[in-house]
């Protein structure tokens, strides 16, 4: 693979550039084995689109969003208000970001605390460049059915759900929906914090649930469009048939194709 | 004035006196809630009002369910234009009043309409009925539905059915005391289902003719003014306050969680250097602190307070919740019904040393929630039992300090290096170098 081009806001300063648009990484995307290849992907087709964009880097830290969901809005509002200040500080207003719950709370949560900014999904981006003749794919692919699991702070929580959908269209394969959908999708499991601690007692997991419905397709990739679904998921796979189908961000699938 | 039309109109204005008074109750403990400004987008609030609430357009994300209530729905309430005949009957003696005043043809229209619709709703009743107690439908059932919602359930529809009859019996028996041309029984109205029954009474004498239809007519109008008052403690009650439900819900995305002006406060002072803590050290003594988050129902504001009021008990928020669908103890419509039992016990001045967290809704059931907005996705009347659920979290988290373990660990991995797990912020490039 080549190496990617990422420059961090400083960079642009001290060549007194502006970046087009800011890559909000996400404690996940710059953390989690898994979802750092999601954040890789996505660069690469950044980089192959040639768009001009910045990271925080080490000035980024944590949205706020599991500790807001947590109950802890003291340390969601600290948080809040220390990214709004490097934010603004850097006059960054177009952003953009591969995680869902990033996404919600950069783009609903933070404008009442000052910080007013334009957000905007990867899926959506992505969807954008190929619109626009940006970015050009080829079919060659080796999958034969896909299926689309929608993250809540996506769908039902901001109403996006055609974006991810278009780019699986470009994709030149099988696509099958879960009998739960868009607006009746069923969540993977890890919202609200609860990536960050075990379930309450219950007869199934969540993520188990979710994974047989999307396993039962017979789809062999199940694709999505958030850091955390796609661990729940892949944890899933691994517990009830491992290697039946792959999980996958849509930006892992367009990285393949470009 | 006859001695009929004294009684009449003493039941009338009691019942309605009773039900003003009770009214006022549930709009008193309504008013126990914090306040929350949702005066704001006026427009908006009016469209949602007249799609959710009026229109019913989220029923039909269950079509069979949703076609029955609407039937339900519409001709109870445009039966209730004859309520007004009844109630000028009533008063001044009179017998199908609107007959003297509109043409003949308009009132059979009327009369047929009615009876029509009666129908359907005796027929959707039926079969609501069936669905609850022979086929068991699942979201009827859990372990917040006892004895009390359960049989309120079943009551409304049996009364429904009830009142549907009777109304059939009076029509029924006033056809025939028309044809035989009784004195005050005005020849006027159609009939094309009570007539159906006529023959059930051949050969009844006049008198028991005349009988079975003032007995029917009061039965009816006493029903409707006895069903009106039950509506107050029953979980139909929806039928007026999904009306201001819609009108008051959130109409943020869903996704949105509002920020706490309070704490805003705190952490502006908390991180602005040239800040003076003691500053208003004076002011801040008069003032009662009030808590972060919500330990009783009077912590919550006032909309989610109406939210418990409004709630149907209709299970489709808990039928579509990932905790509650996966055995967990969590259970939106619980949450609901948790709270108004709360503001009700709290109006009442009962168990008094008893909290809504903790005596009504357990942790337990707070933490297994996903925040996935299911639940508000799915309630027919747009309530957010979820926002409920955060409210009681952050009473937990920062008045109590008793999240679980792992959440405190993921709170002080962030307030120490600014990301839930334990990776220091001079690592948030390295994924750039990784294969």
């Amino acid at each position: 693979m080549d190496s990617l081009k990422v420059k961090t806001i400083n960079d642009f300063i001290n060549a007194g550039e502006k970046p087009e648009i800011l890559f909000w990484v996400g404690s996940a995307g710059s953390f989690d084995e898994r979802a750092k290849k999601i954040t890789r992907a996505f660069v690469k087709i950044l980089n192959k689109a040639n768009i001009n964009f910045a990271v925080l880097g080490e000035q980024e830290s944590s949205s706020g969003d599991a500790a807001k969901r947590a109950g802890n809005e003291f340390l969601f509002q600290m948080q809040a208000l220390m990214n709004i200040e490097i934010l603004n500080s850097y006059d960054i207003t177009n952003i953009v970001t591969t995680c869902p719950h990033s996404y919600n709370t950069l783009k609903n949560e933070y404008s009442d605390l000052g910080g007013n900014y334009k957000v905007t999904h990867h899926t959506e981006f992505i969807s954008d460049l190929i619109k626009h003749g940006k970015l050009n794919l080829t079919t060659d692919f080796n999958y034969n059915k896909i299926t689309y699991h929608d993250p809540c702070y996506l769908g039902r929580g901001n109403d996006i759900y055609e974006p991810p959908r278009d780019l699986i269209a470009n994709l030149n394969i099988d696509f099958v929906e879960m009998p739960r959908y868009k607006r009746k999708s069923f969540c993977c499991g890890a919202g609200g914090a609860q990536m960050f601690k075990e379930a309450e007692n219950g007869k199934f997991e969540i993520n188990i649930v979710r994974t047989e419905e999307a396993l039962k397709t017979g789809a062999d990739v199940i694709a999505t469009g958030c850091p955390f679904c796609n661990t729940m998921i892949t944890d899933g796979v691994k517990n009830i048939s491992e290697g039946q189908a792959q999980v996958k961000d849509i930006a892992e699938l367009i990285a393949e194709c470009i | 004035m006859q001695l009929s039309n004294i009684i009449f109109l003493l039941t009338f204005v009691i019942a309605i006196s009773f039900f003003v008074k009770n009214l006022n109750k549930i709009i008193s403990n309504i008013k126990l809630g914090k306040d929350i400004n949702r005066s704001d987008n006026k427009d908006i609030r009016l469209k949602n009002m007249f799609r959710v609430a009026l229109g019913q357009s989220k029923m039909f994300d269950r079509p069979i369910a949703a076609f029955m209530h609407l039937l339900i729905y519409v001709g109870f309430v445009i039966i209730n234009i004859e309520v007004i005949e009844i109630i000028i009957d009533g008063v001044f003696g009179t017998h199908r009043f609107l007959a003297h005043v509109i043409s003949p043809n308009l009132y059979s229209f009327l009369i047929a309409t009615f009876e029509i619709l009666a129908f359907l709703v005796l027929f959707s009743c039926l079969i609501f009925l069936i669905r609850r107690n022979i086929f068991k439908i699942k979201r009827f059932f859990g372990k917040e539905m006892t004895k009390w919602p359960k049989t309120d359930a079943n009551l409304i529809l049996i009364f429904e059915v009830f009142l549907m009859s009777v109304f059939f019996l009076m029509n029924a028996t006033d056809q025939i005391l028309q044809s035989k041309n009784v004195s005050h029984y005005l020849v006027a109205g159609s009939f094309p289902i009570s007539s159906l029954f006529v023959g059930l009474f051949d050969g009844f004498s006049i008198e028991t003719l005349i009988l079975i239809e003032r007995v029917s007519w009061w039965f009816h109008i006493l029903g409707i003014l006895g069903f009106l008052n039950y509506v107050l403690i029953s979980k139909h009650l929806h039928i007026f306050f999904a009306f201001p439900s819609t009108y008051y819900a959130n109409i943020n995305k869903p996704g949105k969680i509002d920020n706490l002006s309070s704490v805003t406060k705190e952490v502006k002072l908390m991180l602005d250097p040239n800040a003076d803590p003691f500053a208003n050290a004076d002011s801040v003594e008069n003032v009662p602190t009030a808590l972060f988050g919500a330990r009783d129902a009077t912590d919550l504001n006032w909309v989610q307070l109406l939210n418990s009021y409004s709630c149907t008990e209709c299970g489709r928020c808990s039928s579509v919740c990932p905790a509650n669908q996966t055995g967990k103890l969590l259970s939106p419509r619980k949450v609901m019904m948790d709270t108004r039992d709360r503001i009700e016990d709290i109006g009442n001045n009962k168990n008094e040393d008893k909290f809504l967290l903790g005596d009504y809704i357990s942790n337990e059931e707070l933490w297994a929630c996903t925040t996935c907005n299911a639940c508000t996705d799915a309630c027919p009347i747009n309530l957010d039992p979820m926002s409920i659920i955060i409210d009681l979290r952050r009473y937990l988290v920062m008045e109590k300090s008793s999240a679980p373990t792992e959440l405190n660990n993921m709170f002080s991995n962030i307030e120490n290096n600014g990301a839930p797990w334990q990776f220091p912020a001079a690592d948030r490039l390295k994924w750039i170098e990784e294969q």
